[in-house]
């Protein structure tokens, strides 16, 4: 028996033969296990969805209550038989309800990471290291050169400048799922006890990680009031608004991107940042090895970026490894 | 190395002026000795190092670090010192993490090959800001925005005194600057600005208001000289030191070596440095080829042999001429010259005129040779003393009218800072025919000033509601015969470029007016332009 008999990848997303299910599918299928809500590995109009509570609630929100025909929440270390497959979750730390999915069958264990990160996020629950024979590790940042600094170093940088420009605003750009809810829980971790407003597309996502019991602090829209009201204070909004007509409303905004990617210099100018603040939901090159690692599957497969450098890695280090998306078009041509 | 290194960062990413200005003076205040002054001196350039060379910089990471993963980084970053302070394998604890002075002191001393063994203790203790900074440093490849000039602001920023007591005392200090530290901390007395071939502030002209300047000034209490197309000079030669400063007292000697070699007398010369030849002046375009050259070639020497014309006298020998009426300082000056014979400085010839009108005409139509290609008239009072600054009323430059054309916008580009959200630095065209009689735009330049706000949000309107095309922050919209929006550009000169597709560039392009009312296809022809050369 092969791995690629209980995992491998077709076009509609990672499939599992036995348990017939799907997970993080690319399009609506009959049955998907969904890892997190970002809307690369969520989408809606599957029939039935196997996802944590936060994970359920979070799609709910962005595609509306009837996202899919039926919703099966599983706590983290809960189990689910699927067609004789079992499945269960294990926490990711990526965001809010992110999980791993742990997928056994006739003795076979194979963990599929999602996106994940090992640092402390006040947002989620730490990754938890499963043992498995295949670990499929995602590789946004896997290129040694991402080696993302201490999260507190990052928030002192904004609070620095903030403190330095006080008749400016600091406009900072952050995905609406997670990423911005960290920073405004980083910030408050840091004494900002002030006031953060907030663009109007994070609002309802902000509510329901509140709701979840991860306390915000005082936000209000940033919407309401003069130009001048908001000199010296601090906006979280999704990065496509900080380059857009409705930051005019700002004063002298200094733009602000929390990204992985504004380690490397080159992107952080072309996006017109003025404040790059390294902050990625995303494991770095440090985690993703230490990871590997650790874990010490048989067979290592790598999935969403840098494949290449990680293969290498695994090679240097005597780890069987794989990129993804050769799985099942390498070694049995004929099958296809 | 931290806070240094986070000042380069900072700095780097800044493209506002005062905010880069903020985060200078913040740094020396909060920054002790000497570290502060180290820094000053390499934002500076007064500091510049070549210890160790790309190359050895690569073979010492790859030493490190697999050399196939270091090709995929270095492919992916693309800047070779950036990769390498990303990438280098960090040994916290290994080291201690150096600070500037002891990795300047040690790289004014040390051999090239002691250097290179530094260099790497200091990269495994130093996290990726620091080494970023620290290859920067020692590649000579700092660029992060920092004039002399803006230093020196941020230094009177900090003492709360005047940029011109800063410039008076600057060239008689040295790194690490403890004493002018202790100056504008108010900690000691003002140094002593005693320092042969010193800078001295410089004096500038108001420009003109022609609507209301004439009926208030007397044409007899004036002089006038043409206003030369260089840059303004200040060569100074005392005691044995010469140097040639930039008007912000930037030393520019080391770019023109045959200017400095010409500098043989005893004095302060206030003068325009120009490409001369024969005698005979030559245009900015020549000039631009000597201009930002550090160790020009002699080649180009040759063919662009630089000068100085000169027009005021600041020290005549021991003599300080400044607190002397412009009248008196002339007369010194055209001895002064006269006894030099040489033939690299000569005397910029004062135009003599009756009135206002008579000088308004020679202005429209400058007499042949040299005026020719002046930029327009200056007026100096002759009872003016030589003050540092911008003084209203004794020095005016009376620019040439602009010359203007109409051209169509082809593309706009996002700006910075304020003008994050704005499409504004515009790529603007005209329309050239070509073989089978077709008309298309082709683009004669970009400009990013010159309108005011409200205008800016009306054209950043027009770029979004006519985008054609996007690439990244660039817009292309739409222009074509039928349709365009036109602008009337306003500029000084024009030279022959082979750089740009239409052969020709601007100098000092602005937008001067919209023309909402202007049908794109009555827009100036490439001929018009071509004809404007020489």
């Amino acid at each position: 028996m092969k791995y690629e008999d209980l995992l491998c990848p077709s076009p509609a997303g990672l499939y599992c033969k036995p348990g017939d299910f799907y997970i993080d599918p690319v399009r609506a299928v009959e049955r998907a296990v969904v890892t997190h809500g970002h809307s690369d590995h969520a989408r809606s109009g599957h029939a039935k969805v196997l996802a944590t509570r936060e994970t359920l609630a979070i799609m709910g929100e962005r595609y509306g209550e009837n996202f899919a025909g039926a919703m099966q929440p599983l706590g983290y270390h809960e189990k689910a038989e699927i067609n004789g497959v079992t499945v269960s979750l294990a926490p990711a730390g990526h965001v809010l309800g992110s999980a791993q999915a742990v997928v056994k069958w006739k003795g076979m264990t194979m963990v599929v990471s999602g996106d994940f990160k090992r640092r402390r996020d006040p947002t989620c629950a730490l990754f938890e290291p499963v043992g498995c024979d295949v670990f499929i590790t995602e590789a946004t940042f896997g290129l040694p050169v991402f080696r993302h600094p201490p999260d507190t170093d990052e928030i002192a940088k904004l609070l620095k400048s903030v403190a330095q420009f006080p008749e400016r605003a600091h406009l900072v750009g952050a995905y609406a799922l997670g990423k911005a809810q960290r920073v405004i829980c980083l910030l408050r971790e840091a004494g900002y006890d002030k006031t953060i407003y907030v663009h109007g597309a994070l609002e309802r996502l902000n509510a329901l990680y509140e709701a979840h019991g991860v306390k915000l602090g005082p936000l209000a829209p940033a919407t309401a009031g003069k130009k001048a009201d908001f000199a010296g204070a601090i906006i979280v909004a999704p990065p496509s608004a900080t380059q857009d007509r409705w930051s005019r409303r700002f004063p002298d905004p200094v733009v602000c991107f929390a990204s992985g990617w504004m380690r490397v210099r080159a992107r952080a100018r072309q996006g017109g940042v003025e404040l790059p603040l390294i902050l990625s939901d995303h494991a770095d090159w440090d985690e993703l090895t230490m990871t590997a690692a650790e874990i010490a599957p048989d067979e290592l497969w790598i999935t969403h970026g840098e494949e290449d450098a990680l293969l290498r890695w695994a090679s240097l280090n005597g780890q069987k490894a794989r990129a993804l998306s050769l799985v099942g078009y390498d070694e049995d041509e004929g099958e296809n | 190395m931290r806070a240094f290194a986070r000042l380069l960062d900072s700095l780097a990413f800044t493209p506002s002026r005062n905010t880069k200005l903020t985060l200078v003076r913040d740094y020396l205040r909060e920054t002790t000795d000497p570290e502060r002054g180290w820094a000053l001196a390499a934002l500076t350039g007064v500091l510049t190092f070549d210890a160790a060379k790309p190359a050895f910089i690569r073979k010492a990471v790859e030493a490190r670090v697999d050399p196939a993963l270091f090709a995929m980084s270095y492919d992916f970053v693309g800047d070779l010192a950036e990769t390498v302070a990303l990438i280098w394998p960090s040994k916290p604890g290994a080291n201690r993490e150096p600070e500037l002075p002891e990795v300047i002191d040690a790289l004014r001393s040390a051999s090239r090959n002691e250097v290179q063994r530094l260099l790497e203790g200091w990269l495994d203790a130093l996290d990726p800001d620091g080494r970023w900074a620290l290859l920067k440093l020692l590649t000579g490849a700092l660029r992060v925005g920092v004039s002399a000039r803006l230093a020196k602001l941020a230094l009177a920023d900090l003492g709360h005194v005047e940029v011109a007591e800063i410039e008076e005392v600057w060239h008689s200090q040295r790194p690490p600057y403890e004493d002018l530290f202790a100056w504008l901390e108010k900690r000691s007395d003002k140094p002593s600005p005693d320092a042969p071939a010193r800078f001295r502030p410089v004096m500038l002209a108001q420009a003109i208001d022609e609507a209301t300047d004439f009926a208030k000034y007397d044409a007899a209490d004036y002089a006038a000289e043409w206003k030369w197309d260089g840059i303004r000079v200040q060569a100074a030669s005392e005691r044995g030191e010469k140097r040639l400063y930039s008007r912000t007292g930037d030393d520019i000697g080391h770019a023109f070596p045959d200017v400095m070699a010409a500098l043989n007398f005893e004095g302060v010369i206030d003068g325009e440095l120009l490409v001369m030849t024969g005698g005979r002046v030559d245009t900015f375009g020549d000039l631009q080829q000597r201009l930002n050259r550090k160790n020009p070639e002699a080649k180009t020497i040759a063919k662009f042999p630089a000068g100085i014309r000169a027009y005021d006298l600041l020290m005549d020998g021991k003599e300080d001429l400044r607190g002397l009426p412009f009248a008196q300082r002339r007369k010194r000056l055209e001895a002064f010259i006269a006894q030099l014979k040489s033939s690299r400085i000569d005397l910029s010839p004062l135009q003599p005129f009756e009135s206002w009108e008579q000088l308004a005409h020679l202005r429209a139509q400058p007499p042949d040779g040299d005026p020719q290609i002046a930029e327009g008239l200056m007026l100096k009072r002759w009872d003016s003393i030589y003050e540092a600054g911008r003084p209203k009323g004794p020095w005016f430059k009376w620019k040439r009218d602009p010359h203007l054309i109409d051209a169509v916008l082809m593309y706009a580009q996002r700006g910075h800072g304020k003008r994050s959200s704005f499409y504004s630095d515009y790529t603007f065209g005209v329309w050239r025919e070509d073989a089978n009689g077709d008309r298309s735009l082709t683009p004669v330049g970009k400009a990013y000033f010159g309108f005011t706000d409200e205008e800016l949000k009306q054209i950043d309107k027009f770029v979004r509601d006519n985008t054609i095309e996007r690439f990244g922050p660039v817009r292309s919209v739409r222009a074509d015969r039928e349709f365009g929006l036109v602008l009337e550009v306003a500029f000084e000169g024009l030279q022959r470029s082979t750089r740009h597709k239409s052969g020709v560039a601007m100098r000092f392009p602005r937008i001067n007016r919209i023309r909402w009312d202007k049908p794109s296809r009555e827009a100036d022809e490439l001929q018009t332009l071509e004809r404007m050369l020489d």
